[in-house]
Order: C-alpha cells, then structure tokens, then sequence
C-alpha cells in the first residue's frame, strides 16, 4: 500500500509543491512585514495625554505617542530599577515618544500603562514637525508677529495657518537662491579657479585670457552679492513670526515659524484629513531631502543615486559582458584554455563582494583614479577630482561584480541559436562578423537581457562594496543637475541600501529611525522590482520578436 | 567585405543561359563546375575518395547514394561550407569557370555569393518575409528601398511564392508553412543572383504538395541557375535532373544524363541501388 504510493510518485509531487508554498509563503511574509511596519509610518497616530506616577515617584503630566508595545518579565523591570506595580509575572511596557528633544533632553521614554491614569485624547493637542529637534507635542498657545501677540487662543490655529504657508514659500524661495542660483555661480567661481590655475601650471601668461577671467569672476561675484542681498532681504522677513506653546511639563515655548515644516492636530483629523496627510507625508518622503541626519524628511537623493549607478553600471557591464561572451563562444578555440577562463569567469561570480569593494578603493580610486588626476586635473590638486570615491568607480566596481552573470547568460545565448541559421547567413555571402551582427547577436539579445536582470537584482541590493568606492550617508549634490557638464562622474552618492544601514544603525536617534528603515528597504525593493520589470518587459519583446525555429 | 568580388573573374554568363534543349551527353555541355582529384577527410578518416567530375551549366545535377555515402559533403565543398567544420582536409581543386575556389587568393564570402545554397530544413531569419529576401543585398550594402522591393519582388516571384506572401511582406517569415519556408529561403538565395544553386534534400521536410510545387520551381529556374541537388529520393532525381551521379562510401560510381543513368546503368552498384538492392 504505502509502497504503491512512493511508486506513484505523489510523495515527490508533494515534497516539491510544499517546498514551493514556503518559498512563496516566505516572500510574501517578508514583504508584508516590511510594508507593514514602513506605511505606518506616515500615518497621523493618536497623541494623548496622562497623569504618570511610578511607585515612590511624583506624579507628572505624559504626552506623547505610543511608539512601539513589547512584554517583559518582571524581573527586568526590577533589573531596571523600577519597581513592579504589582506582583504579575510579566508586564506590558511602552516606549513612548514624547518629542520636544530640545526642552526635555530625550525623545523616548519606556513607561508602563499600569502607571498611567486619567487617558485623554484632547482635541486641541498639537503637534509641530520642525527641521530640527524632532517634533514638538503641546497646546498653542499664542502667535507672535516681531514679537507681539497678534492672536491667541481659537484664533491662533487659522493665523499659524496662514503664516506658515508664508513661511513655507519664503522657505522655498531661500532655499531656491541658496542652493540653486549660488550654487550654480560657485560652481562657476570654481571652474574660472581651475581654469586659472591651469594656465598657472602651463606657464600661459595669455593676457587676453586671464583678463576674460578676471571679467567673469567679477561678473559673477557681482551676480552673487546681488543674490546674497535679495537673500539676506528674505530672511528677516522669514524669521518674523512666531508661536507659543505649552508643552508637557507645563513650560511655554516659543519657537519661530521658519524652523516648522507643518503642524497638525491629530486627535481631532477625521479620516479624510489622515489619509490626506498620510499621502502628503509619504509623498515628502519619496521626493524631499533629508533632515535630521537622515531620520526625517525623504529619501529623494538615495532614490536617484541608487537607480543611477544601477543604470551606469547596466551601460558598462553589458557591451563588456557581450563582447567578452562573443570571443569565448564564437571566435576562441574550444579548447583547455577556454575551459580554464570559463571555470575562472564563473568563480568570479563568487567572490564576496567586499573583496570587490577592496580592489575597486585600490585599483579604481587610488590607481586609476590617482592617475587621472596627476595627468588631467592637475589644477585641481591636492583636492582630488576621480582619485576619491565616487559614482563611476561604484558602476565600474558592481559591473565587475556583475560581468560574470552577464558572459553566462550571454553564452548560454550564443549556443542557442540554431546552426543552420547561422549557416544561412554564411551561404548567402555574409562574413563571420556580419552573421554575428546581423542575426546571432539580435536572436542571443533575450538572453543579454536576461543577463543583465540577474545582473541589475544583484547590483541594486549591493551595499558592502559600494561603502568603499563611493556611497556616503549625505551627498551635497546629485551626480546629475543644471550645471554643465550636467553628469558629474566624479561625485560621491547616496544609495538606499546604505541609507538603511546608516539609518538603522549609525543615527543618533535609533528608536526614531527604526520605521523609517522600514520604509526605505520597501522603497528598495520597489526600486529593484520596477527596474527589474522594465528589464523584463523589454525582453519579452524582443523574445516575441526573434523567436527561433523551436518548431 | 562586399568589394571582394574583384578576387574572383566573372564570366559572362548570360550568353549561354536559356538552353532548353534537352540534355543529352555531358561532352557537349558547357560547364560550370568541374572536380579534380578531391580527397575528402574528416579527421583521419577519409569521406570523399579521388573525385572527378563536371557539372554542367543551366543544367539540373542530381546526387543519388545511400546515406553517409558523401553527397552532402561533396555538395558543401562547392561553396565550401565545408570550411565551417574543424579537423578537416581537403586536397584536389574545384573550378568555377576555371578558376579553383580552394585557391588563396579566393574570398569565401564573394564565392558563396556566387555559390548560393538551400539547406536541408528551411531556414528562415527570425525577420520579416521582406528583410529575408533582402538579406544578402544589405550584406553588399544596398539599402536603396526602391531598389530593394524591386529585388525581392523578383525573387520572391521567381521562388513562385510572391502570390501567396505579396500582401504580408511585413509579416515574420517563421510565420509561413514549412513549404512556403523552403521557397523562401530559394528566394533569399536567387535575390543576389548566383551562378550555382546548391541545394540539400531541399524537400525532405516538406509533404508531397509543397515538394511537387518545389519540383516545378526547380524546372523553371534552371534556365538561369546551375543547379545541384542532393535527394535520396530517386523517384525526385528521375522528375527533375538532368545529369545524375551515383556516389557510393566517398567514391563517385557513375555520372551519366538521367535517362541514361535509371534506364541503362553502366556498372554494377548503380543498378543494385537503382533497383533497390542496397540501402
């Protein structure tokens, strides 16, 4: 009986299809977990306020968010030192986020509910998301204009309204002028320095030039004290207004409209204003700056590096790979020797990619970049231009990295295609390389493609390397922007693999980041899925177009 | 690579084209092609012993023989196909209107443009029926649209398969039946106007409709092209040839005009195989 069903083969049929439940099982768990815990992040929680009181304490006001619930022995308490409120086994304990980092020393506290009477939720409890010290809990109390009052009380929330959409446009427009317009004349103010210099270092003494130079430079220096003053102009006007407010422990702050970014009363959003406000929030996240050393704000920068170097590298590693593949497959002598690179090609593909890291900081950076410098940038010494990390020398790294899965998936390609096809070109009077071009190449393309998928999946996700040849955890400015030459190889990056990793683990307020980590490893994810279907999509289209004779 | 024809002289061959009297001795035919003394090998073992022969221009050749007797393999010697293959030797000389194509100074591209094949199975580029055809013409650089859809309206016509496809050019080739395939490839290879057409049991994958229709397209084309054909089949050699050369284990047996060959064999092998004794 149980013999006839291990013949039937059904025990095997239901080793393999539960093997495949739990991968998929797995994957959806670990999506589900990170999408869990990164979206809720952005939503408005529940702000409320309580009377505290430990055993032995004074009692004090709470307000705050709950931030996160975990259940601990009573022991640890005691460990603590904090002494049970009853003789239970175990307890629930809070961390507690009350914000206001810059009045009361600490943003988190761990409490326990036992402690906590007189819950509320009050309407009117107000919480202010600032550029610095995290967010502020309190009740508004008055608006100030130079310092005096010009509305309290119900009137306040529509008059801080107000102004801080005034604010926020003066922001906007400082912000405009500071990094955009300045920053665009110092980067010229910086070229005229180096073209100076290199008419130093030739011993040029053209007059002609250096004048024109000297015209540019003023030129510019005027454009830029006309900029700082319509600067300097806005910034009175930006710092005008201001707000009280009473926060926990019974203190009246006063903190100046133009460090708020918004401020919302979360007990009292319906569920149109949370949803609205989530969506707001989340997208800040995926197209703003950050703030804060990372943990507040969005993650644009670290979007727009990773997909870059991603698509640099595809660039390099793709007409490597192939033309690489073509020599082994097509032209090379079958023989030891071609066996021995293949073995060798493979291997590569093994190789941790920290060692990666390592011989790209050496080779990449210090050789050929230190190189690069002495002969091409010798104006800009002893500041190095490609001598230093940077975006290039991390795509020319990963695409090493990646090269072996592309020659792979290339052969593998190559040897697919039919003889008689390329014997049909041959026949008709096309050369070796013409057949290659013409026919082998486009019916082997699906399989580049699919080369350069594995290739992308495994770039995008690489962290390790890349710390060494040019990630850093905040770039002043992305590789691409308005000043020419547009595409700046040169400069250092910031990628979202890393960005977890300095959020999670390097940030000076870990409990604050933690959902943020979340977010940014689903924001990778996507990333890599929407790179990847793209790749896919373009190779479906070419595999309908070059079918082969499968008939 | 296209310039290269300069290696090779061309023989004006338009003169002699249209000869549609009926074969009779191979000694009054021009000729086309003619082997001298070829030796075949394949590694060490030897494929094709000593053979000498003629083929005759306009004229449909025919090679009959078992399997693995070497018809195939002394068919891609002339457009040395051959070369393709490691490990092998060839010694002899193979002219094309005097001129031996296993010389040095012979490039292998400009011959096969005058040595053009069709292959066993059909093989179309995974392309549209337009660009096949177009092929070998954009090989030498042509690009001229107008010039193009001229040639491979000709040809395809001449291939007998512009009716059927005239309306879907566009379409991919791997799209059209197996038949349809075959007379395209043919197409593909009049399209740059060969002196010798090489064909390799073009019908052995087609079902008898489709080889009837490709019997008919043979007839008619060899009032221009010299055409080879390989068949097993010698109810297929009998229909179309002209000439027939009964090759048996590499060695070359009898040449003789087809009539003669099936009625009146002059040695002993031929008519065991003819009358089906061997293989």
């Amino acid at each position: 009986m149980i013999r006839n069903w291990f013949k039937s083969g059904s025990p095997w049929v239901w080793l393999s299809a539960s093997a495949v439940s739990i991968s998929i099982l797995l994957v959806v768990a670990l999506l589900g977990l990170i999408a869990a815990r990164g979206l809720v992040y952005f939503w408005p929680s529940p702000v409320l306020q309580t009377q505290y009181q430990e055993h032995g304490g004074s009692s004090y006001r709470l307000i705050g968010e709950i931030q996160d619930r975990e259940k601990i022995p009573a022991a640890r308490l005691t460990e603590s030192g904090m002494e049970p409120p009853g003789d239970e086994a175990s307890y629930v304990r809070y961390l507690f986020k009350t914000g206001n980092r810059d009045t009361l020393g600490m943003d988190f506290r761990l409490v326990l509910p036992d402690f906590m009477t007189n819950i509320e939720y009050p309407a009117d409890l107000l919480v202010v998301e600032r550029r610095e010290w995290g967010n502020l809990y309190g009740y508004l109390k008055q608006v100030k204009e130079n310092g005096e009052v010009v509305a309290e009380g119900k009137a306040a929330v529509t008059e801080l309204h107000q102004r801080l959409e005034r604010a926020l446009e003066l922001f906007r427009q400082i912000r405009h002028i500071e990094k955009d317009l300045i920053g665009a004349i110092n980067y010229q103010l910086e070229q005229l320095r180096l073209e100076e210099r290199r008419l130093d270092l030739d011993n040029d003494q053209d007059p002609a030039r250096r004048a024109a130079i000297a015209t540019q430079r003023s030129e510019l220096q005027n454009r830029y004290q006309a900029l700082e003053k319509q600067r300097n102009d806005l910034y009175p006007q930006f710092n005008r207004d201001s707000f009280t407010a009473e926060i926990m422990d019974g203190r009246v702050v006063e903190i100046p409209l133009s460090k708020v970014v918004r401020f919302y009363f979360p007990n009292a959003m319906g569920l149109g204003d949370k949803i609205g406000h989530y969506f707001s929030k989340l997208w800040e996240f995926v197209s703003e700056e950050p703030r804060e050393a990372n943990t507040e704000g969005g993650i644009f920068p670290a979007i727009f590096g990773t997909v870059m170097m991603v698509l640099l590298m595809s660039i390099l590693v793709t007409p490597c790979g192939v033309v690489a593949a073509v020599y082994l497959r097509e032209y090379a002598k079958q023989g030891f020797v071609v066996r021995l690179i293949r073995i060798a090609v493979n291997n590569l593909a093994g190789v941790p990619s920290i060692v990666y890291g390592v011989f790209g900081l050496g080779f990449f950076v210090y050789f050929l970049g230190g190189n690069i410098d002495a002969l091409f940038y010798p104006e800009a010494q002893p500041s190095p231009t490609f001598g230093t990390p940077g975006i290039l020398w991390s795509s020319i790294t990963l695409a090493l990295l990646t090269l072996p899965v592309v020659i792979v998936a290339t052969e593998e390609g190559l040897s697919r295609v039919p003889r008689s096809i390329r014997e049909g070109s041959l026949a008709l009077g096309a050369t070796k390389a013409e057949t290659l071009w013409r026919t082998v190449l486009p019916m082997a393309s699906p399989a580049m493609m699919t080369g350069l998928i594995l290739a992308v999946a495994r770039a995008a996700g690489e962290v390790a390397p890349l710390m060494l040849v040019g990630v850093v955890k905040l770039a002043p400015s992305l590789p691409l922007d308005g000043n020419a030459p547009y595409l700046h190889l040169d400069r250092k990056f910031m990628h979202l693999g890393f960005h977890i990793y300095d959020v999670g683990f390097q940030s000076p307020n870990v409990e604050a980041a933690r959902p943020l980590v979340y977010a940014t490893a689903l924001l990778l994810v996507l990333v890599i899925i929407v790179l990847n279907l793209a790749a896919i999509h373009i190779r479906n289209r070419l595999r309908e177009k070059y079918r082969t004779l499968e008939s | 690579m296209h310039e290269n024809n300069t290696n090779v002289p061309t023989v004006d061959v338009s003169a002699l084209r249209g000869s549609s009297a009926p074969a009779g001795s191979l000694d009054d035919e021009a000729i086309a092609l003619q082997v001298k003394n070829l030796d075949f090998y394949y590694g060490s073992s030897k494929a094709l012993k000593n053979i000498n022969m003629v083929i005759p221009q306009n004229r449909v050749t025919a090679f009959i023989g078992p399997s693995g007797c070497g018809k195939s393999t002394l068919l891609r010697c002339f457009n040395r196909m051959n070369d393709l293959i490691d490990d092998i030797r060839i010694e002899g000389e193979i002219l094309l209107h005097g001129q031996n194509i296993y010389d040095r100074a012979v490039n292998v591209a400009s011959l096969r443009r005058r040595v053009g094949m069709v292959f066993q199975k059909p093989n179309p580029f995974p392309k549209s029926i337009f660009e096949n055809v177009a092929y070998g013409l954009r090989i030498q650089g042509t690009n001229d649209r107008r010039r193009l859809a001229e040639v491979v309206e000709k040809s395809l016509k001449g291939a007998a398969l512009w009716d059927e496809v005239k309306d879907r050019l566009e379409d991919n080739a791997l799209g059209l039946s197996g038949g349809q395939q075959q007379r395209l490839v043919i197409a593909r290879a009049i399209a740059i106007e060969p002196e010798v057409l090489l064909l390799d049991e073009p019908a052995s994958a087609l079902d008898p409709i489709s080889t009837l229709k490709l019997e008919e397209l043979i007839y008619e084309l060899k009032s221009r092209y010299t055409i080879i054909i390989v068949t097993h089949n010698m109810q297929q050699a009998a229909r179309v040839s002209d000439y027939c050369t009964f090759l048996l284990l590499g060695e070359l047996i009898e040449m003789a005009n087809t009539n003669t060959l099936f009625t009146n064999p002059q040695q002993k092998q031929t008519e065991d195989y003819i009358t089906g004794r061997y293989g």
